[in-house]
């Protein structure tokens, strides 16, 4: 048995007297797809920014197994070492791709930073690969000199996704990456996110609340009420057997296609 | 002089408090050193922070000379060379070789420098990453932590539009392999000057309230990629005035029928070549004194 790639032990967060997450333990192997659903308010949001390290838990640690096989825990790397794990080994994918790209910059050179800010100094190099990429996420390379201002809501989040792969992350946390776009948007979208996680042997822990999302994407899933994992298990017998009652109404309250 | 001033204008403790800042920024080349940066009697833009940066380090056996864009005798230098004739009383001069401090807005003087010389920038803003990335608290985690990829996303960006670095001034540099700095709004062409320059080199911001430094002989690298290496400008014409080739000239529109002419910006450095001679094709061969020197009268 290898050692999982993230591990969550006891994890808690409080805001005042309210408990936006409680006791949460879990982990996650190399190339496992988790998902974190539950209705707005029940923690999901807080335990990735914990799980991201963008937040510090009140207790509890997040521990992580770096490329090199030794297994750290987040809250001991230092600033430099943490912020360059979350631009080469980890990606965060925004629902709002605004807050993930920097919006008055091309598309090549928002592909192109992340490279730039390992080291890379050569032009042509930096350029076949955001167009490489540019064409892994279905964007015309006509359109990579163009600002992401210029660009639809779609192709926006599709950017973001290759700004966020170029370095060939392992983990890549996703915050509701298909909210706010329309549904044949969102279907071409979710896609292309399953072939690339196939193809990359990416895991990832996907933050939704749609359980369709829920159910194309993930391997496993969390269910989260008020700060508490109600229910967990493999995506496919939450859903066609959910055990908890609230999971139950979730699950009861999606409309059949 | 008017005794009712302290000399070189600013008291004795914000002097004291100026040159600790020094330095700091001469102990670390390249950071930017906050400083309490006071109010000067002339507007935000015109040259306060390199003001009070002159204002500290001057002597009273100081030879002081200011240039603007390479001339002495623009509005900004003739204002701040009389500001501290008057308040500093000390010799003023727009001979390059003569100045032991020469203020600046903008050029590097084309004389090189000696080790007795201290070159003061006028820096308007001093954060080389502020138009990628807005935050102070962001930007100065990023100084901290030495992450200047976002530098070259600039640079990239310049050449996927226009096929070439376009940046033509303030040209960020890594200074002694560490920090990187915008160099103030000198032409790239100047670039090169600072490397290694045997004369010390003060930057002073007076709004943005940071002095940051580049000590004698320090290295001094313009960022570049691999395959677009760093280029100095170059001019197709020589200066109209006095033939040189390896100035920074400028343009100067001369009629509304499309005639312009190229002369040197740092005029010291034209006069210098005409008195010895050098004649450019708008001087043809007029007598030595058909152009008298810049006088640095008070």
């Amino acid at each position: 048995m290898t050692v999982p790639l993230l591990t969550a032990g006891g994890l808690t967060k409080r805001y005042g007297g309210i408990n936006a997450c409680a006791h949460i333990s879990f982990t996650l192997d190399e190339g496992e797809v988790l998902a974190i659903v539950g209705e707005s308010g029940s923690g999901k949001s807080t335990l990735l920014n914990i799980l991201a390290g963008r937040m510090t838990p009140d207790a509890g640690d997040v521990r992580y197994r770096m490329r090199d096989g030794v297994v750290r825990n987040l809250a001991d790397l230092g600033e430099a070492e943490r912020r360059l794990l979350m631009r080469t080994d980890w990606g965060f994918v925004h629902q709002d791709a605004s807050h993930g790209l920097r919006m008055n910059v091309s598309a090549g050179g928002n592909i192109g930073e992340r490279l730039m800010a390992i080291g890379d100094r050569n032009y042509g190099d930096i350029r076949l690969s955001a167009a490489d990429w540019l064409t892994r996420v279905e964007i015309d390379t006509d359109r990579m000199d163009h600002k992401p201002t210029t660009y639809s809501g779609g192709m926006r989040q599709r950017l973001q996704i290759a700004r966020n792969l170029v370095t060939s992350p392992r983990l890549v946390f996703m915050d509701e990456p298909t909210g706010g776009l329309d549904v044949s948007v969102q279907a071409r979208l979710l896609d292309l996110i399953r072939g690339l996680v196939a193809d990359m042997g990416l895991a990832v822990v996907l933050v939704t609340h749609d359980l369709a999302v829920a159910r194309l994407l993930s391997h496993r899933i969390l269910v989260m009420k008020q700060g508490h994992v109600i229910e967990t298990g493999l995506t496919d017998r939450v859903l066609d057997d959910p055990q908890a009652p609230y999971t139950q109404l979730l699950v009861s309250s999606v409309l059949a296609a | 002089m008017t005794t009712t001033y302290n000399f070189a204008y600013l008291d004795e403790q914000t002097k004291r408090m100026i040159r600790r800042a020094i330095l700091k920024a001469i102990a670390i080349p390249g950071y930017q050193v906050p400083f309490a940066s006071r109010e000067m009697p002339m507007p935000y833009g015109w040259g306060t922070g390199g003001v009070q940066v002159t204002a500290a380090i001057l002597g009273p056996k100081d030879v002081l000379k200011v240039i603007d864009q390479g001339a002495d005798d623009t509005t900004n230098a003739v204002s701040i060379r009389a500001f501290f004739a008057r308040t500093a009383n000390v010799a003023v001069t727009t001979r390059t070789v003569e100045a032991t401090i020469i203020q600046t807005r903008h050029r590097v003087p084309e004389e090189a420098l000696t080790a007795d010389q201290i070159l003061v920038y006028q820096v308007p803003i001093p954060e080389p990453l502020r138009f990628l990335e807005p935050r102070e608290t962001e930007t100065r985690t990023m100084h901290a932590l030495s992450e200047y990829g976002l530098m070259h996303v600039k640079l990239y960006e310049d050449i996927a539009r226009h096929g070439h670095i376009a940046t033509a001034y303030a040209y960020p540099v890594e200074v002694a392999g560490r920090y990187v700095m915008d160099p103030s709004p000198i032409p790239k062409f100047d670039n090169p000057k600072m490397n290694q320059c045997p004369a010390l080199q003060l930057f002073g911001a007076g709004r943005e309230k940071r002095i940051y430094a580049v000590p004698p002989y320090t290295t001094v690298v313009s960022l570049d990629f691999e395959d677009y290496p760093f280029e100095r400008n170059t001019f197709a014409h020589p200066c109209a005035l006095c033939n040189a080739t390896d100035s920074y000239l400028d343009e100067v529109v001369t009629d509304d029928k499309g005639g312009r002419m190229y002369v040197c910006s740092d005029t010291d450095h034209c006069e210098e070549r005409r008195a010895n001679g050098h004649r450019g094709n708008q001087l043809a061969d007029a007598p030595l004194d058909a152009m008298p020197r810049i006088e640095a009268a008070e």
